[in-house]
C-alpha cells in the first residue's frame, strides 16, 4: 500500500518534471520563431475568466479591442498570429516596445493562449 | 450547469439580445435582481456598463450627483494648457443607451439590514447587490489649518472640477517669477505619479509665460513612483525650474495658512507661495462610512477575488476608496476592478463559476508634449491578498531615446481615447 503511494509520488513527479520539461521547451521553440508545438491551450480557462483577461486589455486597445488610436486594434487579428506575437512581447525579444513587454510577463502561455482565442473571434465585450 | 451551456448563456448575453435564463436571478425578484452603484467615476461608470453587457436583463441603478464627470487623467492636461476642459468631461447618455437607470442624486446613507440606500432626493432604492465606487473624500484638518474653506484659497485639485480651474486661475494670475509650492501627502493617496506629472505640466505652461518661475514641491515622501525618471525629465526639459523637497530634507508640511499662503514644515521651516496647491491626505469616499465598510485605516477592505467588501456581504467596493495594494489607486485600475466585479456579481446571481481574478495597471505621465513615460502592473488575486504577477510589470527604462518617449506619450493619449469610450462612449 505504501510502497504503492510512493511509487504513484515519484509517478507524479516525474509527469510534473516532464511536462514542466514540455512547457519549457515549448515556451523556448515559441521564443525561437518556431510554432512547430502548436497552439497552447487555452481549454481550462472558462470564457468568463478569459473575458477578464481580455478586460485588462480594451481600456488602451479600444472597446472590444476596437481601436480608436494609435495603438493598435486586436478583435479580428489571427488567432495564431496574435498568439506568437504576444508570446514575443512575453520574452521581450521585440525591439522598440514601450509597455507591452512589461505587460505580457503578467500572463502564463495559457493565458495568453485564452487572450488570442478571445480577440480573434468577432465579439463583444 | 456544464462548460457547453454556460458558453451558450455567455455567447448570448454578449451579443445581447437573448434574455439570461439563470435560476438565482429569478430567485432574487421578478425576472431579475437589481444592483445599485454608488459613483458614476472610472470605478462604478464601469460597472454598470459591464453588469448590462453580461447580464442585460439585470437591473442596474447608477448614482451619480454630476450630469457630467470630468476626469482627474488628464486635469493636469487642461492645467497646462494642452487640452480644454470640455474635453476632459463626460456624459452619461452612452450608459442610459446601454440600459442603465441613471439617477442624479447624492448617496446619503446605507441601511445594510434592510437593503436599501437613500438619496438627497428623499428617495430611497431597494437593492440585492450594492456597489460602492466614491472615490476619495479629503480628510479635512488632517494637516493642521487646512479645511474646505482652505481649499478655496489654496485649491487641492484633486478632484477634478471647480477646484481644477481654480488653479488654473491662479496659475495665469501668478505675479512674473513668482513661486507655485505643491503639498504632497505620504501614501496611500489617488493617483501616486499624479502631483510629479502636475510639476510638469505647471513647468510646461510657466515655461511659455512665466519662464522665471519657481516650482516648489514639498513632499511627506522620500521617494515615489517612477522618481528616476520623472527627475531626468524635469532636468532635460525644464532646466532647475523645478525643485523636490523630500521627507529628509525638511519637506513634510506640517501646517497651512490658507489666507498668507504660507505652509511651515515639520522642523519649523516657513515657506511662501504666489500659489498654493495643497494635496491634503485622503480616506474613502464617506458613504463607504456609512455603509460600514471601512476599517479604521478609512479605505474598504475587499476579497481580493472578487471586490466584495470583508465587512458587508453583498456589498462591493471598487477603485480608489478600497484597500487594494500593490495596485495604485488609479482610473487603469479601478476600470480592471469594475469588470472583475461586473463578472462577480453576475456570476453570483446566476449561480455560476466565478471567473479568475486578474487585474491591471497602466499609468502613463506626460511631461511635455511628445514624452511620455509609465508604469505598468498586472495583479491577481492570492490566498490572503492581491499580488502583482512576479516578473510583470515596472517603469520606462532610464536613458530611452525620443522615439520611445514620444510613443508613450502618443500611447498615453490612446489610453485616455480608449477607456473613456470604454466606459461613457460607444
Ligand atoms: C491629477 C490627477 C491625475 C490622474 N491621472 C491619472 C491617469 O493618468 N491615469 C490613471 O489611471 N489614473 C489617474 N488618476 C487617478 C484617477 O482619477 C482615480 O484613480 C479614479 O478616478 C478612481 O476611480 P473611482 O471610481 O474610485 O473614483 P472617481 O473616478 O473619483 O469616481 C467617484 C464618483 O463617485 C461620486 N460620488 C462620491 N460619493 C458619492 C455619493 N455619496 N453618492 C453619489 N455619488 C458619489 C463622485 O461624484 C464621483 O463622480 C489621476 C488623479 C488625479 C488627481
Amino acid at each position: 500500500m505504501r510502497a504503492e503511494k510512493a511509487g504513484l509520488r515519484i509517478f507524479k513527479r516525474f509527469l510534473m518534471a516532464f511536462s514542466q520539461l514540455f512547457v519549457r521547451s515549448f515556451i523556448a521553440l515559441v521564443g525561437m520563431g518556431l510554432f512547430l508545438a502548436g497552439p497552447a491551450r487555452a481549454a481550462d480557462l472558462s470564457d468568463d475568466s478569459a473575458s477578464i483577461l481580455a478586460g485588462n486589455c480594451v481600456n488602451c486597445h479600444g472597446p472590444s479591442g476596437r481601436s480608436l488610436s494609435a495603438i493598435p486594434t486586436i478583435r479580428g487579428v489571427n488567432e495564431e498570429q496574435l498568439r506568437v506575437r504576444l508570446m514575443a512581447f512575453r520574452e521581450g525579444r521585440d525591439a522598440g516596445v514601450t509597455v507591452m513587454t512589461r505587460l505580457m510577463k503578467g500572463y502564463d502561455a495559457d493565458q495568453i493562449a485564452a487572450l488570442a482565442k478571445w480577440f480573434a473571434k468577432d465579439r463583444a465585450p | 450547469m456544464t462548460g457547453l451551456s454556460r458558453r451558450r448563456i455567455l455567447g448570448s448575453l454578449a451579443a445581447g439580445s437573448v434574455a439570461l435564463a439563470a435560476p438565482s436571478i429569478v430567485r432574487a425578484g421578478a425576472g431579475s435582481a437589481r444592483v445599485v452603484i454608488v459613483g458614476g467615476g472610472f470605478g462604478g461608470a464601469t460597472a454598470a456598463r459591464y453588469l448590462k453587457l453580461r447580464a442585460p436583463q439585470l437591473r442596474v441603478t447608477l448614482i451619480e450627483p454630476a450630469r457630467r464627470f470630468y476626469t482627474c487623467p488628464f486635469s493636469n492636461l487642461y492645467l497646462a494648457g494642452l487640452r480644454s476642459w470640455e474635453s476632459i468631461g463626460h456624459g452619461y447618455d452612452g450608459l442610459r443607451g446601454a440600459g442603465v437607470e441613471l439617477v442624479h442624486a447624492q448617496a446619503e446613507d446605507v441601511d445594510t439590514r434592510l437593503r436599501t440606500v437613500r438619496l438627497s432626493t428623499g428617495q430611497t432604492l431597494g437593492w440585492d447587490r450594492l456597489v460602492l465606487s466614491p472615490g476619495v473624500d479629503m480628510r479635512w484638518n488632517a494637516l493642521e489649518g487646512y479645511d474646505e474653506a482652505a481649499s478655496l484659497l489654496a485649491p487641492h485639485a484633486w478632484k477634478a472640477g471647480p477646484q481644477t480651474q481654480l488653479l488654473r486661475r491662479q496659475m495665469e494670475a501668478m505675479e512674473q517669477g513668482g513661486t507655485f509650492v505643491m503639498v504632497i501627502p505620504e501614501n496611500p493617496f489617488r493617483c501616486p505619479p499624479g502631483p510629479y506629472e502636475r510639476a510638469a505640466m505647471l513647468a510646461h505652461y510657466f515655461s511659455r509665460h512665466n519662464p522665471r518661475a519657481k516650482i516648489l514641491l514639498l513632499d511627506a515622501k522620500d521617494n515615489f513612483s517612477k522618481k528616476g525618471l520623472f527627475q531626468q525629465g524635469w532636468k532635460a526639459l525644464y532646466g532647475d525650474m523645478i525643485e523636490w523637497v523630500g521627507l529628509t530634507d525638511d519637506g513634510q508640511v506640517t501646517r497651512v495658512d490658507a489666507k498668507a499662503l504660507e505652509v511651515q514644515t515639520a522642523f519649523g521651516q516657513v515657506h511662501k507661495a504666489s500659489v498654493l496647491n495643497v494635496i491634503p491626505p485622503q480616506k474613502a469616499g464617506f458613504i463607504a462610512e456609512r455603509a460600514g465598510v471601512v476599517d479604521a485605516s478609512g479605505w474598504v477592505p475587499v476579497k481580493a477575488e472578487s471586490f466584495e467588501t470583508q465587512r458587508v456581504a453583498g456589498i462591493y467596493a471598487l477603485g480608489d476608496a478600497t484597500i487594494a495594494a500593490p495596485m495604485p489607486k488609479s482610473a487603469f485600475v479601478a476600470n480592471t476592478q469594475a469588470k472583475l466585479a461586473a463578472a462577480a456579481i453576475v456570476a453570483e446571481l446566476t449561480g455560476r463559476v466565478p471567473p479568475v481574478a486578474s487585474y491591471a495597471n497602466t499609468c502613463y505621465s506626460l511631461l511635455a508634449p511628445g514624452y511620455g513615460i509609465s508604469v505598468a502592473g498586472v495583479y491577481r488575486a492570492e490566498q490572503g491578498g492581491i499580488a502583482e504577477v512576479p516578473g510583470s510589470g515596472g517603469v520606462s527604462p532610464a536613458n530611452a531615446d525620443a522615439a520611445f518617449r514620444a510613443a508613450e506619450a502618443a500611447y498615453g493619449e490612446s489610453w485616455y481615447a480608449a477607456i473613456c469610450a470604454d466606459i461613457w462612449g460607444r
